[in-house]
C-alpha cells in the first residue's frame, strides 16, 4: 500500500509535560488507522500534531518531523493553515458552528476560504452531506440551525463539514465517544465507507471499535508507540506483552 | 462546626435565623424603594412638561413661555455618536487582542489593570484631561471634545464587557474553524465575533446608556448652547447639562423643563438598559 | 459521489500552495488589535502626565500646604484644598457607613436567602438603579431629598442630639448629611452587584457542609460564607468608596458648595469633584486653573490607589483563601 504520511521522532509537550516521546509511525493511504491506548497516553495529542492543531493551545511545543506529500509539515516554509485544509479533523464533541445553518456549516470551509460560486457550493454541500450519510435526513431543512440536530447528526454534520474542503486525510479524535450506540454504529459505517476516498486516522478508547473498522491499529502507552500492525494481527497475537495486557483488560 | 449544634439551643438559633431574614428583606426593600421613587417622581413631575414643542423647539429666555429642549436632545445624540465611533472600536478591538491573541502574560495583565483603573477614574477627571487635550490647545469648547471625553468613559466599559463575553465563546468552535484551514483572523471575524454578537451589543448598549447620562465631563468640554448645533467644532447642548442649568435656576418654568428633560433622559437610559439585559437573557437559548 | 473530481476552483483556492498572493493579514490583524490595546495604556499614562504637568504651577506655588490650607480665595490668589478634601472624605464616609451594611444585606438576600424566582427580578431592579445618571439623583436630591432630610432627619435628630457637635446647627437640608445619604443610595447598587458575585463564588461544598451539620441558613452565612468572602466584600466596599469620592453632579447639587470645615454634618460643605465642576470654566488666571487641576490630580491618585487595593482584594478571593477547600 502507498504511504500517505510518516512521522519521525515526533515529540510534543504541553507546558512542562512531555506527552509524546518520539513517535515513528507510518500511515497508509486509503486505509483506516486506529489509535488505541489508555487515557493520557498521548493518542489525542498525536493526531493533533499531524495537522498542527496541537500548537493552537498556548504553552505547547512540538519537535520532530511529519512527512506528508514529500514535505515536512513542520517546515518553516509551511503555513499550518494550508496543512489543515489538506488534513481535516473531527473532534470528540460535535462542534457545529452555532451561528450557522446546516448548509452554511458544511459550506463554511469553502466560503471562509474564498469560494463564493453558488453552483460549486451547492454541489459540494450536497455531495458532502451524502458522503456523511446525512443528506436524506436534512435535505428539507438546510436552513435550520446546525444546533437543531441530534448529537449523532451533529457529528455527521461535522464530518460533512470536514469533507467539503476535500482533504486527503481526516483525523478523528474519539468521534463517537459522546454518542449513543446507534449513532456510534452510524459513524462507524460511515468511516468504513469513506476510506475509499480519504485516509482516516481515528483515535478511540473503544477496542471493539478499532477491531471492527480499522485496517491497522497502533497502541500508545505513556507517550510511546508500543506496537503498530494489521488490526487482526494485533488483536490475535500481539508482539508486545504490554499490548496483550491492555487488550485483555489487565490495565487501562 | 459541631460546636454550633452542641452548644446552642435550637429555638434561639431558629429565631436568630428568622430575625436576620427579616432584616435582610428590610434592607433589600430599602435599596429598591429609591428606584421606584425616582422613576415615579420623575414621571409625575416631568409629564406635564412634555409636549410636541418640548422636543422640537429651542430654549427660550426667562419670561417667555413655550420653547423646548430639542437642541439638547440632538446634542446628546451627537455627543453619544462621537463617543461611540471612537470608543466602541477601541474597546472591542483591544478586547479581541486580550482574549484571542494574548490571554495570559504581563502586557495583557497590564492592559486589564489599566481598564480597571479607567473604570474607576471619576468622570470629572476625564473631563479635565479632555479639556487639557482637546479644548485648551484650540481655545474653545466643542462637541468633539465632549464626545472624546465620553469615549474615554466608554472604552473601559465596552472593553471589559467584550472580553468577558469572548471568554465565554467555547474553544471547540475556534478549533473547528482552524481544522478547516481557516486563518485565525478570519476565525475571529466570522466565527468568534458573530457568536458573541449579542453579548457585545449588550456591553455597547450599557456603555452608551452610561455616557448618555454623563454630565460632569461635558461641563468642561461641550459646555452647552441654546441653538441648533451646526458644527461639531463648536460648543453643543446636551440633556444632562441642560438639566443641570435649569435645575440651578430660580425660575419655575425652567425647573419644570428640567423635570421634562429628566424624564426624556431616564426613558432613554432605562430603555437601553432593559433592552440590553433582555438580549443577554436570551443569549444561551440558541447557542448551547 | 465523485470525491476526487475536484472542481477547479476548489483545487485552486483551497489546495494550491499559493505563496504568491499571501497578504500578511494575520500579522496586520494581530498587531492592529495590539495597537488598540496598547493605546489604552498610552491614554492612561498620557492622562497622568497631562494632568500632572498642568498642576505644576499650583504644586510649585503652594507645595504641601495645598493639602493643609483652608483658604480658597481666588481674589487673593490663595488656594488650599483642605475644605474640599475634608468634604469629600466625610461625605464618602457617611455614604459608606450607610451603604455597606445595606448592600451586603441585599447581596446575601439575593444569593443565599431569597427564593429563586425572586432573585432575578430584584437583581434586575438593583442593576437598573445603578444605571440612573447621577444628574437625575442630583435633581431629585435637590428638590425632594434635601427637604426630606431637613424635615424628617435633621429636625428630629437636632431636637434630641443637637448638643452633640456632629448634629448641631440649623437644619437647612443642603449639606454634608444630604450628600452622604444621597451618595449611599447611588453606591448601593455598585457594592451590591460586586458583593453578590463574590458571595456567589463561595464553593457550594463548604456551604453544604455546614448545612449538613445542622446549621441554620444564617449560621451557615455567618460561619462559612462571610469569612470566606470577607476580603472580597471589603474590596467591593472600597470600590464603592472610590465611586463616592469621585461622584460629581449629585453631590454638587445637594452639598451646599461652601468651602468651609464645620464639625456638624448639617452644615453646608464642598467636595473636590464639585469644586472642579463649579469653578473650572469660570476660573480666571493660570494659578486658579492649575489649582483646580491639582484637585483633580489628587482625586485621580486617591481613586487610583483605592481601585488597585480593591481589585487586589477581590482578586485574592477569586483565587480562594490559602489552605481553603477549593471546589
Amino acid at each position: 500500500m502507498a504511504k500517505e504520511m510518516r512521522t519521525e521522532k515526533l515529540q510534543a509537550w504541553y507546558g512542562s509535560l512531555h506527552i509524546l516521546k518520539g513517535i515513528d509511525m507510518v500511515i497508509e493511504k486509503n486505509s483506516i488507522t486506529a489509535i488505541i491506548g489508555p487515557s493520557g497516553c498521548g493518542k489525542s495529542t498525536f493526531v493533533r500534531c499531524l495537522n498542527r492543531m496541537h500548537e493552537v493551545v498556548d504553552g505547547t511545543k512540538v519537535e520532530g518531523k511529519v512527512w506528508f506529500e514529500g514535505q515536512d509539515v513542520y517546515d518553516q516554509q509551511i503555513d499550518p493553515v494550508d496543512i489543515r485544509r489538506k488534513i481535516g479533523m473531527v473532534f470528540q464533541k460535535p462542534n457545529p458552528f452555532p451561528t450557522m445553518s446546516i448548509y452554511d456549516n458544511v459550506a463554511a470551509g469553502l466560503k471562509l476560504n474564498g469560494i463564493r460560486n453558488k453552483k460549486i457550493l451547492n454541489e459540494a454541500v450536497e455531495r458532502s452531506l451524502r458522503m456523511a450519510a446525512l443528506w436524506d435526513e436534512v435535505k428539507d431543512r438546510l436552513n435550520y440551525s446546525g444546533m437543531s440536530l441530534s448529537g449523532g447528526q451533529q457529528q455527521r454534520l461535522c464530518i460533512a463539514r470536514a469533507l467539503a474542503i476535500q482533504p486527503e486525510i481526516i483525523l478523528m479524535d474519539e468521534p463517537a465517544s459522546a454518542l449513543d450506540p446507534i449513532s456510534t454504529s452510524h459513524i462507524e459505517d460511515l468511516v468504513v465507507e469513506l476510506k475509499n476516498e480519504v485516509t482516516i486516522v481515528i483515535v478511540t478508547h473503544n477496542m471493539q471499535q478499532a477491531a471492527r473498522i480499522a485496517d491497522t491499529t497502533a497502541f500508545f502507552l505513556n507517550g510511546n508507540l508500543v506496537e503498530h500492525d494489521k488490526t487482526d494481527k494485533m488483536f490475535m497475537s500481539p508482539c508486545d506483552k504490554r499490548t496483550e495486557d491492555y487488550l485483555t483488560g489487565r490495565f487501562g | 462546626m459541631t460546636d454550633i449544634i452542641l452548644k446552642s439551643n435550637l429555638g434561639r438559633r431558629k429565631f436568630v435565623n428568622r430575625l436576620m431574614l427579616g432584616i435582610v428583606i428590610l434592607l433589600t426593600a430599602l435599596a429598591i424603594i429609591p428606584l421606584i421613587c425616582i422613576v415615579g417622581y420623575i414621571i409625575y413631575k416631568g409629564l406635564p412638561a412634555i409636549n410636541w414643542d418640548f422636543f422640537t423647539k429651542l430654549p427660550v429666555p426667562v419670561g417667555e413661555s413655550g420653547g423646548g429642549i430639542g437642541n439638547s436632545i440632538i446634542g446628546t445624540l451627537i455627543l453619544v455618536a462621537i463617543a461611540s465611533v471612537v470608543g466602541i472600536p477601541i474597546g472591542i478591538l483591544s478586547a479581541v487582542y486580550l482574549s484571542e491573541y494574548k490571554p495570559a502574560g504581563a502586557f495583557s495583565s497590564c492592559v486589564r489593570f489599566v481598564v480597571d483603573v479607567m473604570l474607576g477614574i471619576p468622570s470629572i477627571v476625564l473631563g479635565i484631561f479632555a479639556y487639557l487635550t482637546f479644548v485648551k490647545p484650540f481655545g474653545h469648547f466643542s462637541a468633539i471634545s465632549g464626545g472624546l471625553a465620553l469615549a474615554l468613559l466608554m472604552i473601559p466599559i465596552v472593553g471589559r464587557s467584550t472580553e468577558e463575553i469572548l471568554k465565554l465563546v467555547p474553544n471547540t468552535i475556534r478549533e473547528g474553524a482552524y481544522a478547516l484551514g481557516v486563518p485565525k483572523w478570519k476565525t475571529i471575524l466570522r466565527i468568534v465575533l458573530p457568536y458573541a454578537t449579542k453579548g457585545i451589543v449588550t456591553g455597547v448598549m450599557l456603555g452608551v446608556a452610561r455616557v448618555a447620562g454623563e454630565t460632569a465631563p461635558l461641563l468642561l468640554t461641550a459646555f452647552g448652547n441654546h441653538f441648533w448645533s451646526k458644527n461639531i467644532n463648536e460648543p453643543i447642548a446636551s440633556l444632562p447639562a441642560q438639566i443641570f442649568e435649569y435645575a440651578k435656576s430660580p425660575f419655575d418654568d425652567w425647573i419644570q423643563k428640567a423635570w421634562g428633560a429628566a424624564l426624556v433622559l431616564i426613558v432613554l437610559v432605562l430603555t437601553l438598559n432593559v433592552i440590553a439585559r433582555v438580549i443577554t437573557r436570551g443569549r444561551f437559548k440558541n447557542a448551547s | 459521489m465523485n470525491y476526487r473530481g475536484l472542481a477547479k476552483e476548489i483545487e485552486l483556492k483551497i489546495h494550491s500552495d499559493r505563496p504568491a498572493r499571501k497578504w500578511p493579514v494575520e500579522a496586520f490583524f494581530k498587531w492592529g488589535t495590539f495597537a488598540f490595546a496598547f493605546l489604552i495604556i498610552v491614554l492612561l499614562i498620557w492622562m497622568i502626565i497631562a494632568i500632572a504637568i498642568q498642576s505644576q504651577l499650583s504644586l510649585e506655588k503652594f507645595g504641601f500646604q495645598f493639602l493643609t490650607s483652608t483658604d480658597w480665595d481666588p481674589v487673593k490668589g490663595l488656594f488650599g484644598a483642605l475644605p474640599f478634601i475634608y468634604g469629600t472624605i466625610v461625605s464618602s464616609i457617611v455614604a459608606i457607613a450607610v451603604a455597606a451594611p445595606i448592600s451586603i444585606g441585599v447581596a446575601l438576600f439575593l444569593t443565599e436567602m431569597a427564593p429563586k424566582w425572586l432573585r432575578t427580578p430584584i437583581g434586575f431592579l438593583i442593576e437598573l438603579l445603578a444605571a440612573i445618571p447621577s444628574i437625575l439623583f442630583g435633581l431629585l436630591g435637590l428638590f425632594v431629598f434635601v427637604p426630606f432630610v431637613r424635615e424628617w432627619i435633621q429636625k428630629p435628630i437636632g431636637k434630641i442630639l443637637g448638643w452633640f457637635p456632629l448634629f448641631s446647627g440649623a437644619p437647612i437640608g443642603l449639606g454634608m448629611l444630604s450628600a452622604g445619604l444621597l451618595l449611599a443610595i447611588m453606591i448601593i447598587p455598585i457594592i451590591t452587584a460586586l458583593a453578590r458575585d463574590i458571595i456567589g463564588n463561595v464553593p457550594n461544598i463548604q456551604k453544604e457542609g455546614a448545612l449538613a451539620l445542622g446549621a441554620t441558613r444564617w449560621e451557615m452565612i455567618w460561619k462559612v460564607v462571610l469569612p470566606y468572602a470577607r476580603s472580597g466584600i471589603l474590596g467591593a466596599v472600597i470600590l464603592g468608596l472610590g465611586r463616592a469620592l469621585g461622584e460629581t453632579m449629585a453631590v454638587t447639587m445637594v452639598i451646599g458648595n461652601r468651602a468651609e470645615i464645620k464639625a456638624s454634618l448639617f452644615a453646608p460643605s464642598h467636595s473636590m469633584a464639585a469644586v472642579i465642576a463649579n469653578e473650572f470654566t469660570e476660573a480666571t488666571g493660570d494659578l486658579y486653573l492649575s489649582s483646580l487641576i491639582e484637585v483633580g490630580l489628587i482625586l485621580f491618585l486617591v481613586t487610583f490607589l483605592l481601585n488597585a487595593l480593591a481589585r487586589f482584594l477581590i482578586w485574592s478571593v477569586a483565587k480562594g483563601p490559602k489552605g481553603g477547600i477549593r471546589a
